[in-house]
Order: C-alpha cells, then structure tokens, then sequence
C-alpha cells in the first residue's frame, strides 16, 4: 500500500496535544494508504498521538532552515519527500499557509491540488486515486472532484471527519531536505502570538457563537452565552470592520469558514458574504431584533428579539440547569 | 516602483452562480464584474506607486472577452495600462495553468518590482495563484497582507507586510523583486471619479495571445487541468425552521429548550 503525506508542524502541536485537524487529517489518510507524518522539528513529544491514530512513519525533518522563513521550505521538503516516496496523496490542513504550501508543491510536482476539501475517499475501484468534495459558491453547491495528473495534493477544512484511534507503527525516520537559498528569502521578523481566549479555536470548535452589528460592539452577552455552551466566539465582517472584533474572529468570505454542529448567530443579518463562512453548519440558530432578516431563512431555530436580554436570560438558564 | 496588478473577472457573487455543461462555472449566463477582493490588490498597487515618482501600474487579467470590463474598471481606478490575455484554448484552465499563463505575461511586461494580487478569488476562492506565481517566477511571496510598506533604496528595496495569522500576527519583508497578495483588511479600495473614467478611456491596452506569451495551449484550458469536476450538485434549500417571536422571556425559555431537545446542552 502507498503512503499517504500528512504534514503536520509545530503549530499542531497545542499546549502540548496534537490539534484535531492534524489527527483528522491522520483518520482521513487512512482511507487512502498507509499515513506518513511529516513533522518539522522534534516529533517526540507528538509520537505516541500520531503513531495512536494511524501513522505508520513520522519523517522528522530538521527545523533549521524552515523556522524563521515563510512557506517555500515546507514546500521543499515536501517535494522532495513526494519525489522519494511516491505518494498516493499529501494532505495539508486547509488554513492560509497549508494552502500556500499545496500551491507551490502543485507547481514543483506538477499534481492536481483540491482547496478547502471537506471529504476524501478512495476511488470506487480502489485503483484511482482520491475523490475530493468541496462546498462552493458560498456554500449553495457541493462539487466532486478527482485526480488526472501528478500526485493528489489537497487541503483539508477541520472538522471534515472524526478522528479514530487505529495504532499504526510510529517509526521514526530522519529526513534531511536541501532547502535552497531562494526559499529563504522571505523573513518573518516579527510575530505577536494572538493572546489566548481559553476558548476553542473557531474553526475547530463544535459549537460557535457569533456577534455581528446587532451588539452595538458589545460583545459580553455572546461571550457570556458562548461560554455557558463551551463555545467559539465568532463575528460577522460588519463588526470587525467596527473595530469591535479582531479579524481572527471573522466569519465569512474573506475570514474563517466554519462547519460546526451548531452556530448561533446573534445580531447577524445573513449577508451572502456571512453565509459563505457558516452555511454548512449543521444545526444553525438565530437572534435577531428584525423578524426580516435574511438569516431567519437559514436557520432551525430562530428568536426574534434583541440579543442583549434573550442571551444574558438564556445563559441564566443554562447555568441554572447545570446546577 | 514598476508593479503588475493581477485581477480576475468573475461572475457577481450576489448573483444565482451556478456551472456549465461541461462543469465549469458558468461565465456567460450570470453577469460578471472585477472581483471585489482584486479591488483591494489595484487600491495598495496604486498607493505604493504613489510612493515615489516614478512608477507604472499595469493591471493584468486572463480571461474571455468580457473580462476587459475588469481591466477598464482597475484602468478608471488609476492603474496606467491593461493588459488582457484572451485566448479560447484557455477556458477551463485550472489553477496551475492560469499560474502559468500569468506568470509568463508578467514576465512579458518588461520590468517590474512587484506582482500584486488579491486575496482568493470570488468564485474559484482558492487563493493559492499568488504562491503559484511566486514559484513560477523564482520570487518570494508575501501572503495575505493586511498592510504593506516599503523601505529601503532604489539598490535594494524591502516591502514589508503586517497579516494576521492563524496563531498570530506576523511582520513579514523581502526584498524585491516580490510577488504580494492583501486582504480586504488592507483599506476601502477607491470608486473611479469621473476625471479617472475619462482618462481610462485613453489608456493603453494590450490583447495578448497564447502564442504572443509563448505558452504551448496543450498545457492549459480544461483539457489538461490536472483535476477534473466529477459532479456538481446543488446543496438542497435549507427547510424552514421554527421562529419565535421574545414576548417577555419567552424567546430565552424557547432557545433553550431548543439547545437541550437538541443535546447541545
């Protein structure tokens, strides 16, 4: 059976777990052949999770010439691996560098890249290689797509399946790339870390509670009911452009795409550009003061009312019943 | 600063979209306009030439005949000249060819220090043409800016981007030449005045062919796209849901039974 590449980097790695997305990822390669992790840095600490769900190899690549640059060394090192191990596919989490990676590993092995999947299966013989599905125009189509050249590479949304545990070997490889100087030519030279909420991260959490202009830019009754359901806090572009969320927080076209069993959308008129970013959702729920409002056509459950008395009564509720 | 701005015509989004026969979105039955987040990429383009005092921005499309309405709206913003490739063989290309076809009329227009893009699409919304690029033409790219500046003098420039980060905000530079992509939280992009509509209308604009740009049309179009559409199927409408109308705390009572019928409490 062919590997699968997964690539997965130090920033999987949170507080010391292996993210969702990256075992997703691992479940996902499963299906396709046996997964190869491809780690950059020490794998140590990540070692037991990865080979728990499915990773027959780790490549533990030297961080030396990757840390400190922008994407093109990943992209290097990864073609070179794909050169090496002739691959059934890479799989790349599908954020703004995932997708950067794949775009440049497309060009350097001349393979077929799929964006933003949010499923792969194996070809119906088995013999041809994955089958990708994505959700586009704003989410109102869903498109399959397959593979006609080079080796499959695609970017995965979070949240496209479960992670499941099947013990693979973990062996260990060392893999050393030559990183060219060219790839080197883009710094980073500075880097705030965002502060941490202590809440999920938005676009893997099951739950997300989004604010748009309704809040007036007062956020504290969405954060108060995210919290009460151990939720994301999300926002629509009308409040970040207000300056009351940072763009991290966006929701929509031009921001985060999320896909979680339940949004809660308060203050949020349903902009096609809102849509683009939350209609996949699978339960979704709406306050809103305007009985009109577009997003009231989207949803499942829907309040007509403003979100500064319904949120604070329903978190009330909610801890009251907690206990 | 010579700079290349790359936009696409692309069907309006708050239109029905929907796709062709042949799979591919369907250019010709929904109205099409310059893609609003390309708008962005022409406004830095146009702020960054106005840094110094010479410069030219040339705006750049590929795409069918229509899509010289785009390059005419970037013109009326104030770019200097257009340049339009248009060759039947291209349609359907995926985003490896359409890197490729870009990549070699930038190379075409002579000298330039930076390539600026926007950041995704409006219909395809991949937003990986910008690394295709860069990795064409051997230059680094700085992604997914949310504000550019340069510095530096005329032996050795550096532009510099600020992005927010999945984990974190970075400050980002290189040195030109450099291929750079900004988000629409770079600043409103500007309307044409009636001064720039008239101007436009004087400027040059060149049609290119493949084979002006040397491209061999076996490598592009939907024929040799590396990945093909298999289906197309239109998510069904959403089925209406219950909407309750908040009468004194009624609506928090009635979400949250909602919430824990549905064991989300």
């Amino acid at each position: 059976m062919s590997e699968v590449l997964v690539l997965v980097d130090s920033s999987s790695l949170v507080d010391g777990k292996v993210s969702k997305p990256t075992l997703e990822l691992l479940t996902i390669a499963r299906r396709l052949g046996e997964p190869s992790a491809v780690w950059i840095g020490d794998p140590a600490p990540a070692l037991e999770t990865l080979a728990a769900y499915g990773a027959e190899k780790v490549y533990a690549v030297a961080d030396t010439d990757v840390t400190g640059y922008l994407v093109a060394p990943k992209a290097e090192v990864l073609a070179q691996l794909v050169e090496r191990t002739s691959p059934a596919a890479v799989l790349l989490p599908s954020g703004g560098e995932g997708k950067e990676i794949a775009g440049r590993l497309a060009v350097k092995t001349g393979s077929g890249l799929i964006t933003d999947a949010v499923d792969v299966q194996p070809g119906e013989s088995g013999g041809e290689g994955p089958v990708t599905t994505q959700s586009v125009f704003a989410g109102s189509y869903s498109v399959q797509s397959t593979f006609t050249r080079g080796t499959p590479v695609i970017t995965v949304k979070p949240n496209s399946a479960t992670p499941e545990q099947a013990p693979g070997a973990g062996a260990v490889e060392e893999f050393t790339a030559t990183i060219s100087e060219a790839a080197k030519a883009a710094r980073v030279t500075g880097s705030e870390p965002r502060k941490a909420s202590g809440r999920p991260e938005l676009t893997e959490a099951a739950i997300v509670v989004s604010g748009g202009r309704g809040t007036g830019g007062n956020f504290e009754a969405v954060e108060g009911f995210a919290d009460s359901i151990g939720a994301a806090v999300g926002a629509s572009r009308a409040a970040v452009d207000s300056g009351w969320m940072p763009h991290a927080f966006q929701v929509g076209q031009t921001g985060k795409t999320v896909s979680p069993q339940l949004y809660v959308a308060n203050g949020i008129s349903g902009a096609i550009q809102h849509r683009a970013g939350m209609q996949t959702s699978k339960t979704i729920v709406a306050v809103n003061k305007d009985e009109e409002a577009p997003i009231f056509e989207l949803v499942d459950f829907g309040v007509v009312g403003d979100l500064h008395t319904v949120l604070p009564a329903a978190t009330e509720e909610i801890t009251r019943r907690k206990g | 600063m010579n700079i290349v701005v790359c936009v696409k015509y692309v069907p309006d989004s708050t239109a029905d979209r929907r796709f062709s026969e042949d799979l591919t979105v369907d250019r010709a039955g929904v109205d099409g306009l310059l893609s609003e987040l390309d708008e962005y990429a022409v406004e830095q383009a146009l702020q960054l030439k106005a840094l110094g005092e010479h410069g030219t921005v040339t705006v750049l499309t590929v795409g069918p005949e229509q899509a010289a309405d785009a390059v005419r709206k970037a013109l009326q913003m104030g770019c200097d000249k257009g340049v339009h490739v248009v060759d039947d063989a291209i349609a359907g290309s995926d985003a490896l060819s359409t890197s490729l076809v870009l990549a070699e009329a930038v190379r075409k227009v002579a000298a330039w220090d930076v390539v600026m893009c926007g950041m995704a699409s409006t219909d395809g919304s991949m937003g990986v043409v910008p690394a295709m690029l860069a990795e064409r033409l051997g230059v680094p790219a700085l992604t997914l800016g949310s504000s550019v500046e340069v510095s530096g003098d005329a032996g050795a420039t550096t532009l510099r981007i600020r992005r927010d980060g999945d984990t974190a905000t970075e400050t980002i530079e290189a040195t030109l030449p450099v291929v750079a992509s900004v988000t629409d939280q770079s600043g409103e992009a500007r309307y044409p005045s009636f001064k720039g509509i008239m101007a436009a209308k004087k400027k040059p604009v060149e049609t290119w062919s493949l084979a002006d740009l040397g491209v061999d049309a076996e490598l592009v179009g939907l024929s040799a796209a590396a990945t093909v559409v298999a289906s197309t199927r239109q998510r069904p409408p959403r089925s209406a849901g219950q909407v309750v109308i908040d009468v004194g705390g009624s609506g928090a009572q009635a979400l949250v039974e909602f919430l824990s019928a549905k064991k989300f409490i």
